[in-house]
């Protein structure tokens, strides 16, 4: 008997391919934004959807983030089912009154009576000398309002099919794709038909120490587990995927197995989600801990333009892993 | 209202683990009835309530680690209890009220505090768990913080609590503490235990199993009388001097299968006919394995039996547990040849040991005590 | 009974008396006392067990037949008295 190997993909084709199953499934769904349909998309995630699905599905917009989200908002109350691009979550910020005084809170202020079944993408984060207006992290701002779920999808499997469950969720969605994953190939498992968007993941298990990221700075940690584990280190990698909720136990579970932990975020340090995980640690695995909790994150500075300083400002394997052996060896 | 604060267990004690009230807020107790439970280094003990009253408050929750003095409950005595006439309101205090001071039995705090151990927290609560101290250990973790890694491993499970690393501490401060304060005088006797181990042996043969005695409590009954007529053997060295026992209370040494050792107190042992000895050693033995010891069990004994038993070295020379001032050890009973009215014959010949504090008795009275000893285990059927 | 059954019965019962020892690990002709560190009360107490459990009577002489699962065995697999 002969097994076939599950085909390889992007997570680019992965996003892709969401999208176009998402549309063709529900005549509610449709995808606006900045440069989707003509251009393709500005990290070409949406290269051919126009052709194939028509104006009325991929719809290019103004340069407006404040009027075509708020566009967005309006449909889904309205009863379809959109998706919003943002180019990249730094220029969210237009559209940041509108996600926060408007999507997250109307469910409420309207006591029920409107769902916002939006589902809102954007890029995220650096490493590709696009300078400080283009490369931030800003996922972790996001986290911090009620009333939205914060996705970040750090692998080919997560970016097919968290977008189902973001559009089949009745309260608005962001979900932050991190430019630096676009190219990455991998398998995708044609078994897997769909995800949760609650759980966080383990995506390595290890009894030494716990390291804790999301997003774009996954293959990062997975790297540095790999350089401590030729060490005999052996680290546990928490993805967590869902970056509002937080999923907390599986962060504390973790904890009582290893009782050290590194959160690896490319936010900035001060005021991060990192900050925030750490404090969860604190209030409910305090008594967990032996040794002090630490924090790889990206610099306290603009993300500079000029490659080794841009590079230098990100957490990158070999910090992590230092991080991770000052609190396993700490005397070595 | 009177304070119950946590008892000394031992002058190694620092602090006990309440693991379990008995009682509730509300609740009528009299003396000696067992209020808690506390975990300590010679595992779960019962914790026996000191006077009569009605138990107010209970100031300290489950699984708290408690030092030694410090309030677990507040008691209304008796008088307050009965009184039904409730309590004039007092007048309105002009000041606030003083900061509580701290439990006058706490040791008063050093001018210095000492430099805090960096510790991480999951190193402090299994420190707290094994009932370790923390002083003089290494830290190898972040910061020279004490960890998991400078701990020993988590409890091993043992059928009666006992941590084997925490009571070969316990052990360790007792008998250092022994060996440096107390100036022990050592003397030994071979007994024949031949008449005593003939008669047993009728008396056995006339018995099923679980009523047999072992000759073990027969040595226990004759030095629990003898001791009874040597009070300077029978008691405490305290600060003040020499402090006789009220009764004759025998710690009775037992040893912990994998180590370990507790030598909890058959109170009035001289008062219990053999049948009634041998159900309390068999009773106290088998708590001492399983748990289940009262804290009066820990404190109260006032001279100390070790008997070695079959498989035992043929003679001890026993070290003195503090703050008692006497300890007597029999060893293996063995056969030799003996001189019995100027002919050698084989006899059961037994050695027993004492160890007497100096600073309590001379020598002198403790070879009388071995010589009653002796006289008492030659006509057994008196026992 | 079996030597089975009787070992069944000796394992129940130093099951109570040593909850932490093995009996598994204990070769049939050592010593129970040395392989269990059991002392006299324990050995009273376990011989006053099968006496219980068997009703047949144990002699205080016959005490150290009774020290070895082989021991055992071979007592209880001889008629009574």
């Amino acid at each position: 008997m002969s097994t076939t190997a599950p085909p390889r993909t992007t997570y680019r084709e992965a996003c892709r391919q969401a999208i176009r199953a998402a549309i063709l499934a529900d005549p509610r769904v449709f995808l606006m934004g900045e440069d989707v349909g003509r251009y393709g998309g500005c990290y070409a995630v949406t290269k051919g959807l126009l052709e194939e699905l028509g104006e009325a599905r991929i719809r290019d917009t103004p340069l407006s983030e404040s009027a075509f989200v708020g566009a967005g908002i309006g449909a889904a109350i309205a009863g379809m089912r959109p998706i919003v691009e943002v180019m990249t979550c730094n220029f969210s910020l237009l559209a940041l009154d509108q996600i926060m005084n408007n999507a997250a809170t109307i469910p409420h202020m309207s006591g029920g009576q409107f769902a916002v079944p939006l589902v809102i993408r954007m890029a995220t984060g650096a490493g590709r000398q696009l300078a400080a207006q283009h490369s931030h992290s800003l996922e972790g701002w996001y986290a911090h309002i009620p009333g939205l779920r914060i996705l970040a999808p750090a692998t080919i499997e997560d970016a097919r099919h968290m977008l189902a469950a973001a559009l089949d969720d009745p309260n608005p969605v962001l979900i932050f794709e991190h430019i630096m994953l676009y190219n990455m190939e991998g398998e995708l498992d044609p078994a897997v038909q769909g995800v949760d968007i609650a759980k966080a993941r383990l995506r390595r298990p290890g009894h030494d120490v716990t390291l804790v990221t999301y997003g774009g700075s996954l293959f990062k940690t997975m790297a540095a587990a790999e350089t401590l584990a030729a060490e005999g280190i052996e680290a546990e990698v928490i993805d967590l995927r869902v970056l509002r909720p937080l999923d907390t136990a599986t962060i504390i579970e973790s904890v009582g197995r290893t009782r050290r932990v590194v959160i690896v975020d490319e936010g900035w340090r001060a005021g991060s989600l990192a900050a925030e995980v750490a404090m969860r640690i604190m209030e409910e695995a305090f008594f967990e801990l032996d040794a002090p909790i630490r924090r790889v994150c990206s610099r306290e500075v603009p993300i500079p333009y000029a490659a080794h300083l841009e590079q230098a400002a990100l957490p990158q394997p070999e910090t992590i892993a230092a991080a991770a052996r000052g609190l396993v060896r700490p005397s070595a | 209202m009177n304070d119950f604060r946590m008892p000394s267990l031992g002058a190694d004690m620092e602090a006990g683990t309440l693991v379990e009230w008995k009682v509730a807020p509300g609740d009528r107790v009299r003396r000696g009835d067992i209020v808690a439970v506390v975990e300590t280094q010679k595992g779960a003990i019962e914790i026996e309530i000191f006077e009569d009253g009605v138990v107010r408050e209970l100031a300290v929750a489950p699984g708290s680690l408690v030092p030694v003095g410090a309030l677990l409950a507040r008691l209304e005595g008796q008088a307050e209890a009965t009184d039904a006439a409730p309590a004039p309101a007092p007048a309105p205090a002009p000041t606030p009220p003083p900061a509580p001071a701290p439990p006058a039995s706490m040791a008063p705090a050093s001018l210095e505090p000492p430099a805090r151990p960096r510790v991480t927290p999951a190193a402090r609560r299994r420190a707290a768990e094994l009932g370790l101290t923390l002083e003089g250990l290494h830290g190898t973790g972040v910061a020279g913080a004490i960890c998991l890694a400078d701990l020993p491993q988590a409890r091993p499970l043992r059928a009666g609590g006992f941590e084997p690393l925490g009571m070969r501490r316990a052990i360790a401060a007792a008998m250092g503490r022994s060996k440096r304060e107390i100036p022990h005088y050592y003397l030994g006797q071979s007994v024949d235990l031949s008449p005593t181990l003939d008669w047993l042996e009728r008396l056995n043969a006339g018995r099923g199993p679980s009523q047999r005695l072992l000759p073990a409590v027969l040595m226990l009954r004759a030095a629990a009388l003898a001791v009874a007529g040597s009070p300077e053997l029978n008691g405490f060295w305290k600060e003040e001097g020499f402090r006789p026992g009220e009764g004759v209370h025998v710690g009775w040494a037992v040893a912990l299968r994998g180590g370990g050792l507790v030598a909890p107190a058959i109170h009035h042992a001289d008062r219990l006919p053999l049948d009634a000895l041998m159900a309390a050693m068999r009773d106290l033995v088998t708590r001492a394995r399983s748990g289940g010891l009262r804290g009066s069990e820990l404190t109260d004994a006032t001279i100390t039996i070790t008997s070695l038993g079959d498989r035992g070295a043929e003679s001890v020379l026993p070290i003195i547990h503090p703050p008692q001032v006497a300890i007597l050890g029999f060893g293996r009973v063995a056969e030799r040849p003996w001189v019995v009215d100027g002919a050698v014959v084989p006899r059961r010949i037994v050695q027993i040991t004492l160890a007497g504090d100096h600073r309590a008795s001379d020598g002198h009275r403790g070879g009388l005590l071995l010589a009653r000893i002796e006289a008492l285990l030659q006509k057994p059927e008196a026992l | 009974m079996t030597r089975d059954e009787i070992l069944a019965l000796v394992a129940d019962i130093l099951g109570g008396i040593a909850p932490e020892a093995d009996i598994a690990t204990v070769p049939g002709d050592a010593d129970l006392r040395d392989a269990l560190d059991l002392d006299s009360m324990d050995i009273l107490n376990f011989v006053a067990a099968l006496h219980e459990r068997t009703r047949r009577p144990i002699p205080e002489a016959d005490t150290p037949r009774l020290v070895t699962l082989n021991g055992v065995v071979a007592y209880f697999q001889t008629a009574g008295p």
